[in-house]
This record gives C-alpha cells, sequence and structure tokens, in this order.
C-alpha cells in the first residue's frame, strides 16, 4: 500500500468499513446509515457494529423489505443534502432496487442539467461457498457499469475498503460499493486516521513482466495466490487491481499490457457483457491492432450458480484454474505445468463457515 | 365550498394561477404541430385544480415531487415560465438547460423536484426529501418543511406507492400524497385495474389520515391542505388526498381523443360543467378577471420568444453533467 502512516496498524476488511463509516459521520452528520438489519444482534457481519449505540436510532435504522421506495428515499435525501449509505446484505436485491438506480439516481444530475445532486452509496456484498447458491453470489456490478452516472468500485483489500468507503461516501454522486464476503475478516495495515482512496486510480498488486493479470474483488486475492503457484516456474505475473470500476482506470492496465504482451482478466463474474469484456474492448481499441497484445478473460462459469461443493468448487476461477490459465498464456508451447496437489490445496482453501 | 374568509386577493391569485396554467398549456398544444417543442407533451388541462389548491397552501420552502404530468404544478410552484418554454424547445436556457424536456421539469429555486417519467419513482424521492427536512428542521423557526407528492390512480398500482405510504408512516415522515386520479393509465380505465375502488380506505390502513375529494372543489383541496400543513409543520405524519379529476386532452400529446373510442366525450361534460377556471373568473369583477388575462397572455408572449430566441446548447454540453464533479 502506498500511502501507509504511522498510525496504520491490521485492521480486517469489516473492520475497515465500520471504521470508515463511524469516522465519517462523525465528521460530518449528513452521512446516516440504513438498510434491513444494519441495527440488529449481526450488524451486517459486524460492519455496522456500534454505529447504533454511537450515533442513536435517526442515524442508523433498519427498513421495511421494500428496497424500491427505500431506493428512492436515500436518492430523495441525497438530494435534500444528506449523504445516506443504503446497505443491502447481498447484491441480488439491488435488482430491486434497478429501477430507482437506474431510471433516477444514474440520470438525475444529466436529466436536470446539474441541478442536483445525489451523494448516495450503496453497499452490498456478494456471497460465496457454503452454498451460496443461485440467488446469495452473483456479482452484478457489469450492470451498474453500463450505466452513465453511476459510479462502482469493489475493494480487494481492508486499506481499500476504509479509503474508497470514505470517497464514496465524499462523492457528490451515487456510488455502488461492492464487498466480497471471504474479504471480510483479511487484514492490512490501514490507518487510524481518514483518508481516501478515490476514483479512477488502479492499484499495481504485484509487479510482473511476462502477463498482465487484472483481478476484481476477490479475485485479486485468488489471482495473488496463482502468482505465488506459479513462481517455481519462473513466470513473473503482474497482478492490478482496478479498485474503481467505474471510473475505470484504463491506462495502468494499458500500460502494463503494453510492456507484458498479455492481458488475463480474472473477474468475480459472468464474462459475457461484464468488467472483463470490458476492459479487454478498452485495451485492444487503445493499444490498437499492432500492438499484438494475447488478451483472455476467466470468470464464473455460465451458468447459475450451484449450492452442491462438488459443481460450486467448478463455478468460480480459484488459484489452480487461474495459474494454469497464465502458464498456457505465457508458455504456450510447453506442456502443462504440473503444481504439487498439497500447495494447490493450500491456496485454495477458503475459511468461511456458514450458515452465513 | 366556497370559504366565508377568503380574501379578493386569495381569489385573484387562485384565478391568475390557474388561468395562467390553462393558457400555457393551450398554447403548448397551439405550438406543438409547428414542431418546435420535440418533446412528449403530457398536459394538465382539466386537472389543474389540484396543483393549484394544494400549492397554495404550502410555504414557499416546501418543495413539490411530480409525474411527468407537471407542467401545472411546476408553474403553480413558482418556476419560471420561461425557462419552461425554453426547456420545451430544448434550449440551453430551460431549466434543465435541454436535458430534461417536458417530463422532467425542475426549479430548485422553487422547491419543484425534478418531475420524473417512470410512473411512481418520484413518490419515495418526495419521502426521502420528508426524512431529510425532519433530521434537518429540528430548531427551525416555523416547523419542519414539507414534500408534497403529485401522482396519478395508476401510480398507486406500483409497489413503490405501497412501500412508500408504510415508510412515512413508520417514520412519521411529513408527506402529503396527493393523487390526482383521472381514471385512465394512458388508455386503461380504473375498471380494469382495480378490485375495487377504495383507495382511501386501503391507504387509511397504514393508519395515516387519508380524505376523498370527488367534485374537484379547488377551495376543498385548498383546505384540506391546509389541515395536513398545520399538522405536519408541528411534527405531524404524512396526509393522503385522493382527488378524482378528469384529463380533457390524450395522454400524450396536444389533442383530444374522443374519437378514439377507449372513452366517451360525455364522461368530461360534467368536469367542463364545474371546471374551477371560469369558477375562479365569476368570482371577480370583470376588470380584474380582464387585466389578469392580458397579464397572463402577455406573459406567454414573452416567454415563446424567450424559448424561440434562446441558443441551443453547444455540443460540448454533451458530455457535462454525466458525473458530478
Amino acid at each position: 500500500m502506498s500511502t501507509l502512516s504511522n498510525s496504520a496498524r491490521l485492521l480486517s476488511y469489516v473492520d475497515a468499513l465500520r471504521e470508515g463509516a463511524a469516522q465519517e459521520m462523525d465528521r460530518d452528520q449528513s452521512v446516516f446509515v440504513f438498510g434491513l438489519d444494519v441495527d440488529d444482534h449481526k450488524a451486517i457481519q459486524g460492519s455496522t457494529r456500534g454505529l447504533l449505540d454511537r450515533f442513536g436510532p435517526e442515524r442508523v435504522f433498519s427498513t421495511p423489505l421494500s428496497e424500491d421506495a427505500m431506493t428512492g428515499v436515500a436518492i430523495g435525501a441525497a438530494m435534500a443534502g444528506m449523504r445516506p449509505i443504503h446497505v443491502h446484505i447481498r447484491m441480488d436485491f439491488l435488482m430491486l432496487c434497478m429501477n430507482q438506480l437506474v431510471n433516477i439516481a444514474a440520470k438525475v444530475h444529466s436529466m436536470y442539467g446539474g441541478n442536483v445532486r445525489v451523494p448516495l452509496v450503496v453497499r452490498s456484498m456478494i456471497g460465496k461457498s457454503w452454498g451460496q447458491g443461485a440467488q446469495h453470489s452473483q456479482a452484478l456490478y457489469s450492470m451498474f457499469m453500463h450505466v452513465p452516472g453511476l459510479k462502482v468500485v469493489a475493494p480487494s483489500n481492508a486499506f481499500d475498503a476504509k479509503g474508497c468507503l470514505i470517497a464514496a461516501i465524499r462523492d457528490d454522486n451515487p456510488v455502488i460499493f461492492v464487498e466480497h464476503r471471504l474479504l471480510y475478516p483479511l487484514e492490512a495495515l490501514v490507518p487510524k486516521e481518514l483518508f481516501v482512496v478515490g476514483p479512477g486510480k488502479a492499484r499495481v498488486c504485484a509487479h510482473g513482466d511476462d502477463i498482465t493479470v487484472v483481478a476484481i474483488s476477490n479475485m485479486v486475492t485468488e489471482c495473488l495466490h496463482a502468482r505465488e503457484l506459479l513462481s517455481e516456474t519462473g513466470i513473473m505475473t503482474e497482478v492490478i487491481d482496478p479498485v474503481w470500476l467505474v471510473p475505470l482506470d484504463i491506462e495502468t492496465i494499458l500500460q502494463s499490457a503494453r510492456r507484458t504482451g498479455r492481458l488475463l482478466v480474472v473477474d468475480n463474474a459472468w464474462t459475457s457483457c461484464g468488467a472483463s469484456a470490458e476492459i479487454v474492448a478498452q485495451v485492444a481499441e487503445q493499444a490498437g491492432p499492432g500492438a499484438g497484445i494475447e488478451v483472455r478473460r476467466i470468470g464464473f462459469a455460465a451458468t447459475t450458480c450451484p449450492p452442491s461443493p462438488a459443481l460450486e468448487a467448478a463455478f468460480y476461477p480459484n488459484p489452480l484454474t487461474i495459474a494454469t490459465t497464465i502458464h498456457q498464456m505465457v508458455r504456450p508451447s510447453a506442456a502443462p505445468w504440473y503444481f504439487e496437489p498439497e500447495r494447490v490445496r493450500l491456496a485454495c482453501i477458503t475459511s468461511f463457515r456458514g450458515p452465513f | 365550498m366556497t370559504p366565508d374568509s377568503l380574501a379578493t386577493d386569495d381569489v385573484e391569485h387562485l384565478y391568475w394561477s390557474i388561468r395562467r396554467i390553462r393558457r400555457v398549456e393551450e398554447e403548448i398544444a397551439r405550438l406543438y404541430p409547428t414542431d418546435v417543442i420535440r418533446s412528449p407533451v403530457h398536459l394538465s388541462i382539466g386537472q389543474e385544480a389540484i396543483s393549484v389548491g394544494v400549492i397554495d397552501a404550502l410555504a414557499d420552502d416546501d418543495v413539490i415531487a411530480c409525474s411527468y404530468r407537471s407542467h401545472a404544478a411546476y408553474l403553480a410552484k413558482g418556476g419560471s415560465l420561461k425557462a419552461m418554454m425554453a426547456e420545451m424547445y430544448g434550449k440551453d436556457t430551460g431549466c434543465c438547460r435541454g436535458k430534461g424536456g417536458s417530463m422532467h421539469l425542475i426549479s430548485t429555486d422553487a422547491g419543484v423536484l425534478g418531475s420524473s417519467a417512470v410512473v411512481g419513482t418520484h413518490i419515495p424521492m418526495a419521502a426521502g426529501y420528508a426524512l431529510a427536512f425532519k433530521l434537518q428542521d429540528k430548531e427551525r423557526v416555523g416547523g419542519v418543511r414539507v414534500a408534497a407528492v403529485f401522482f396519478g390512480d395508476g401510480a398507486t398500482e406500483e409497489g413503490v406507492f405501497s412501500e412508500t405510504i408504510n415508510f412515512a408512516a413508520l417514520h412519521v415522515l411529513p408527506v402529503l400524497f396527493v393523487c390526482e386520479n383521472n381514471g385512465y393509465a394512458i388508455h386503461t380505465p380504473l375498471a380494469k385495474r382495480w378490485a375495487t375502488g377504495e383507495l382511501v380506505e386501503r391507504v387509511k390502513t397504514y393508519g395515516i389520515p387519508a380524505h376523498h375529494v370527488a367534485d374537484g372543489d379547488i377551495f376543498r383541496i385548498r383546505a384540506l391542505t391546509a389541515e395536513a400543513v398545520a399538522s405536519m409543520r408541528r411534527g405531524g405524519g404524512p396526509f393522503f388526498i385522493e382527488c378524482l379529476t378528469y384529463r380533457w386532452r390524450e395522454h400524450v400529446g396536444p389533442a383530444e381523443d374522443f374519437a378514439a373510442g377507449y372513452r366517451g366525450r360525455e364522461e368530461m361534460l360534467p368536469w367542463v360543467l364545474s371546471d374551477q377556471v371560469p369558477r375562479l373568473g365569476a368570482m371577480l369583477d370583470a376588470g380584474t378577471r380582464e387585466r389578469i388575462d392580458r397579464e397572463i397572455e402577455r406573459e406567454i408572449t414573452e416567454a415563446v420568444h424567450f424559448a424561440e430566441e434562446s441558443p441551443f446548447p453547444e455540443i460540448k454540453e454533451l458530455l457535462t453533467h454525466v458525473h458530478a464533479i
């Protein structure tokens, strides 16, 4: 992390989210947090814990199961000068908010000629493993990337979780804030004080000259594991986390891909019309036909997420499938690399236990 | 209903407001076939008394939210006629700088929240404003500001309507819900859409006051609004009014559509007979009425001229306002 201060200490992703929200609520009276169960004993897996006691029920409150209206309320409150954080325990439920997010939040600044602003943060979680299944596993951020007027961010570590949340709260636009459940317990050095990880800057997580791997959300972790697996082959993988999907820092990705000549985008979502499609298309267009950049994408299997562990394991990219793909791209004429099973098993361990 | 204590000034203002809206929309209808207005217009002709009656009982810094049929409420609340007309023409001087059109009028100065074309979307937006007012206005002299939201009968069928009423009641929000029930969602009558006509009874089950105005009486609408606003200023919760009314023109566009076959002209007749525009005019002396009429015609002429003379937005405006900066 590039901007560590002396105050940095190890903090989990979930605690970083909570700390960022609390510090912004302290600083700015217009910030409030609402959404189903933000004020209950589970506190959205702990990410809103303590906020009710500290800021009271007017600024931290649960809602009826009315995602459509609650999104409209958030937009109205934002237009009226508040800075709402609307929390959803699963991204799948954002489908119930699409009308308000796409038809109102994304558009009002433009269609009212700049007369109003919507400083709104929509937090939502992506689930994985423990049989989350068809409707608790979807990463639907590309749907929001399609619509001008929305910003989309998917931080992959605790430092970015805090910095991006603060940036999102202070942004005068609606921000779709995407959190992967498996990232919640992961720790990073996070400054105690307020700081922002602002829109439009990608993060180079690991350097390498052989291939550029762009990884989104939880896939950053998976790709770093894959990179580690590959170290014995001598293949040096550059791993880039876009952090913000809108606005997208295509320049950092493009420069890296030009240098390595290979671009693999590993998305925590389906590839069709997805973030990976957009990134590859932009690189191809901007690099031009003479650049000779080989491109590939991997993501969710093109089907509905199954809960059975046997099928679920094959649904997601994992360090082994990512490493195998990288090896094929970098050494296409070599025999497939044999990865030692115990190392693969360790790289693929998921510590999450249910029920949720 | 004619209040005993109504001052002549009040009647003058009401007449000016309602007559002005009627004449503006008639002028839009007259201009429309010339294609100077290339924006879908949903005229309020016949329905103006609801906007005028409600808004007359609001304060300047209260806000209103409206649907795509919003010309009447925008004008009644004090939105600039010139900026509205220029917006119709797609001009840079329009209230949305040519980026909204007829269905998306806004006036932040006058407290007109942007109007919305996807049915019902603006209903929770009004509740969001009311939530903000409740938090922001605790120490405010004169009490909390109020958000009034206008919507048609069709919008009450959207889930977001019931969701918002429930939330507003639960959180005791200062929202006035005003249903302009003109009996049709585009061309589909209530009989094909509602299992029962008891909208007010349905709303009452949320535990909020709900009233029905069957005759379009502007003074009754105004009095009910005044009662609602007085309560909300002191921390009272939401209030609902259903006003029956009638759309004299087609759903969208400048013309009548009685020849289309889905409704008969005889339906309109009682509403023409109870039209609040001549009713209010008849309460004034002829000299006053004619003076107001002349002022209105002059203002409309100036507004149309302003729209015609204003420049279109420059091409570089296409990509401004995508994000707030």
